[in-house]
């Protein structure tokens, strides 16, 4: 069975023709990302963030390199990056910039930013700007509920969103601003982060705080009123965030 | 008894830089490693066992014995992963845990390994969530540098690798077999069972497979002792737990407390519903838990106190919604949800969920009659524990239970021809006057 080596294969892959941005290295990367795996098939989709890293979206020439790594077919490839909704064929802008509008932020106001958003872009979902800056898109629940509405740039957390806190994002994402993530880095591009996503480290993991003020909710409470597990609490008495 | 509120998993999480490996050892972190790697592996599976720790992925199945079901005669290498996808709608505890402090997690993972003889362990994580995944990332790497990952940890002679592995967005990978289907590589769908993932999980080896809270309880288990965690909480569901209150509510936000609190207590405790409303509904743990009414305010949340009332404890994710929220358009929204994830694997659910979509908008938009309403409950019926894995139950949850208790609504949208409720009134930005 072709998906069952154990070691990425060593078939050489010419890709330097046409728009394609895969090179040597991109191949050597994965080749990395697979012998991070006890089998090699593992490491398929950190291989399809990587090459939306290079490529801006998933190409025929992405599959066809991740294919040759793993000793798959293309069509096997395919099947696997339709199946996940962070892959996209159509290119992506620098931000993409997500709305949730599952059940809870939709009537927290998710919906009508949703709205305002569409209009203000002047694109519907899934769709990118003119000016390639920005991709649109309504997510679903994003594990943010607590700070709803919640919108997420580049797969960062934006918290607590009305519809003119988010025009005044998206605008300022246009212009090139630097915007930070509540609970989070600032943000970088859409395929430096797809880079994370593929397991190489951007040195950013010491941006931002522990939790926002959601997350510390129940522990602040407890620690005005003295609460604790049994036993005590071995942080109550420390130094705090803030 | 114990305190109303109890942080445990939280208690480090006010720390100036918690995440990081030097904060974490400020507050006692990686003792309990030191302590599980000088006991035996089997007295390890024991000590989870006898505190009575249940999976906190959703379903509450005791997470000593599922340890204890790997073989440890068969010969082929065992393997941890940590269900990190957290994407059930309402559930937000793992990610925050994650963020704040990924070394609670990381610990208890080396532990974990330990204990069932792991040699690789896998944190799979959903891919939408970019700094926790940087915060996973680095914990590991300050880990593997400290000696707590790698070769003859800490002198023990044990042996481990993490890799923390980033999906790419899809619920049904929360499910267990689609997860270790996803993992290796392909489409995310659901495996029959048997054979077990103890038995045949990732490239068909022993495997055991926990939710995030799951396995960061298991240090503090270690270091205080079985006996601490099962002071807390109730009979049968031991401990303390995370709860998330999210929605209408002055203070959402993650609140931890032993087993067996109830929403009343906790809504108190989080300043109340919002101003001028009322508690309408409400979802004891994600959006496929039966949908509960203020009627159950005093129900404890734990395993048994939810399910004697025709619900599920599920994640604790309890979303909070008040007198401004319609009822149809929660579920419909919901609904689209489970149409949009199914997998896609088996036909009542395929199917199933998009007739549901379309029945249920035709009654949100007041174009449904009482006769939908009953065709609704029916293929409710015929999908539940007719189709290939949970996702289908969860898609009836919030359907059935619905209708249950809010029928009149649904009948006052085709009485009305639309939706009676201003979609304004909802919002956390509506004005003061629109919200009254
Ligand atoms: C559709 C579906 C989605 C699920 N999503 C998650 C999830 O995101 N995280 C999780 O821990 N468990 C999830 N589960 C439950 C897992 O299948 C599994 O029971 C759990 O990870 C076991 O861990 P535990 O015993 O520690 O709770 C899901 C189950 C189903 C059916
Ligand atoms: S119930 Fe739905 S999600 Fe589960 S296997 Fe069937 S189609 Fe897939
Ligand atoms: S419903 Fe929006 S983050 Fe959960």
């Amino acid at each position: 069975m072709a998906e069952n080596h154990t070691t990425a294969t060593d078939k050489t892959v010419p890709y330097s023709t046409g728009d394609s941005k895969i090179t040597d290295a991109t191949i050597a990367e994965m080749r990395e990302i697979a012998a991070r795996y006890p089998v090699a098939r593992s490491a398929l989709l950190p291989m399809l963030h990587l090459v939306q890293s290079v490529e801006g979206r998933v190409t025929p020439e992405g599959i066809e390199a991740c294919a040759d790594v793993l000793g798959l077919t293309g069509a096997e490839v395919s099947a696997v990056a339709t199946f996940y909704t962070m892959y996209k064929r159509r290119p992506v802008g620098d931000y993409h910039v997500g709305v949730c509008t599952n059940t809870l932020c939709a009537v927290m106001g998710g919906d009508l930013i949703f709205d305002r958003l569409k209009q203000h872009l002047d694109v519907g979902n899934d769709e990118t700007t003119e000016d390639g800056k920005i991709t649109l898109e309504h997510l679903e629940c994003n594990a943010a509920c607590d700070y709803a509405p919640v919108m997420m740039v580049n797969w960062e957390f934006f918290d607590d969103m009305t519809p003119e806190s988010a025009t005044q994002l998206v605008d300022d994402l246009r212009d090139g601003n630097e915007v930070k993530s509540p609970r989070g880095a600032t943000i970088c591009t859409w395929r430096e982060a797809e880079r994370v996503l593929a397991g190489y480290a951007d040195g950013r993991a010491d941006e931002g705080p522990t939790g926002g003020k959601a997350t510390l909710a129940g522990l602040r409470l407890a620690r005005e009123r003295g609460w604790t597990a049994p036993g005590g609490s071995s942080n109550a008495d420390t130094q705090k965030e803030d | 008894m114990a305190d109303t509120l109890t942080p445990v998993l939280s208690d480090n999480w006010d720390q100036i830089r918690s995440w990081q490996l030097s904060s974490y050892q400020r507050s006692g972190g990686y003792d309990a490693l030191r302590k599980a790697l000088a006991m035996q592996p089997a007295d390890v599976v024991a000590t989870v066992k006898d505190s009575g720790l249940r999976g906190r992925g959703g379903a509450g199945f005791p997470t000593g014995m599922k340890w204890s079901f790997i073989p440890q005669d068969n010969p082929k290498p065992k393997y941890l992963v940590v269900n990190a996808d957290e994407s059930e709608p309402g559930t937000c505890k793992d990610i925050p845990l994650m963020l704040a402090s990924p070394h609670t997690l990381v610990e208890g993972v080396i532990i974990a390994s330990y204990a069932i003889r792991a040699s690789v362990a896998f944190i799979y994580v959903r891919g939408e969530v970019l700094h926790v995944v940087r915060r996973l990332q680095q914990a590991v790497q300050e880990a593997k540098d400290a000696g707590y990952i790698g070769q003859n940890i800490l002198g023990s002679g044990y042996d481990l690798d993490v890799v923390v592995h980033a999906g790419a967005g899809a619920y049904i990978c929360g499910e267990e077999t689609a997860l270790l289907d996803s993992l290796e590589g392909r489409r995310g769908q659901p495996r029959l069972r048997p054979p077990f993932p103890a038995v045949a999980g990732l490239y068909g080896c022993p495997t055991v497979i926990n939710n995030v809270e799951s396995i960061a309880s298991v240090p503090v288990i270690i270091k205080n002792g079985a006996d601490w965690f099962s002071s807390m909480g109730t009979e049968k569901s031991k401990g303390m737990t995370l709860y998330s209150l999210s929605g209408h509510v002055t203070r959402p936000g993650q609140y931890e407390a032993p087993m067996g609190i109830t929403l009343r207590e906790l809504i108190d405790l989080a300043g109340g519903v919002r101003e001028g409303h009322e508690l309408k509904f409400w979802t004891p743990g994600g959006s496929s838990t039966p949908l509960l009414t203020s009627e159950h305010l005093d129900v404890p949340l734990d395993y048994e106190g939810v399910g004697s009332v025709g619900s599920m404890l599920g994640t604790k994710a309890l979303q909070i919604f008040d007198d401004s929220v319609c009822v149809v358009r929660a579920v419909l929204r919901w609904t689209e949800f489970y149409k949009h994830e199914s997998c896609g694997k088996c036909t009542p659910c395929r199917e199933g969920t998009w007739w549901l979509v379309q029945i249920l908008e035709r009654l949100e938009h007041g174009k449904g009659t009482e006769e939908d309403l009953v065709t609704l409950l029916d293929l409710c019926e015929n999908i539940t524990g007719r189709s290939f894995c949970a996702l289908a139950d969860g898609a009836t949850a919030p359907i059935a239970s619905s209708i249950a208790h809010f029928k009149d609504e649904y009948l006052a949208h085709f009485e009305n021809g639309g939706c009676p409720f201003d979609p304004m009134a909802s919002t956390v930005f509506a004005t003061a006057g629109a919200s009254a």
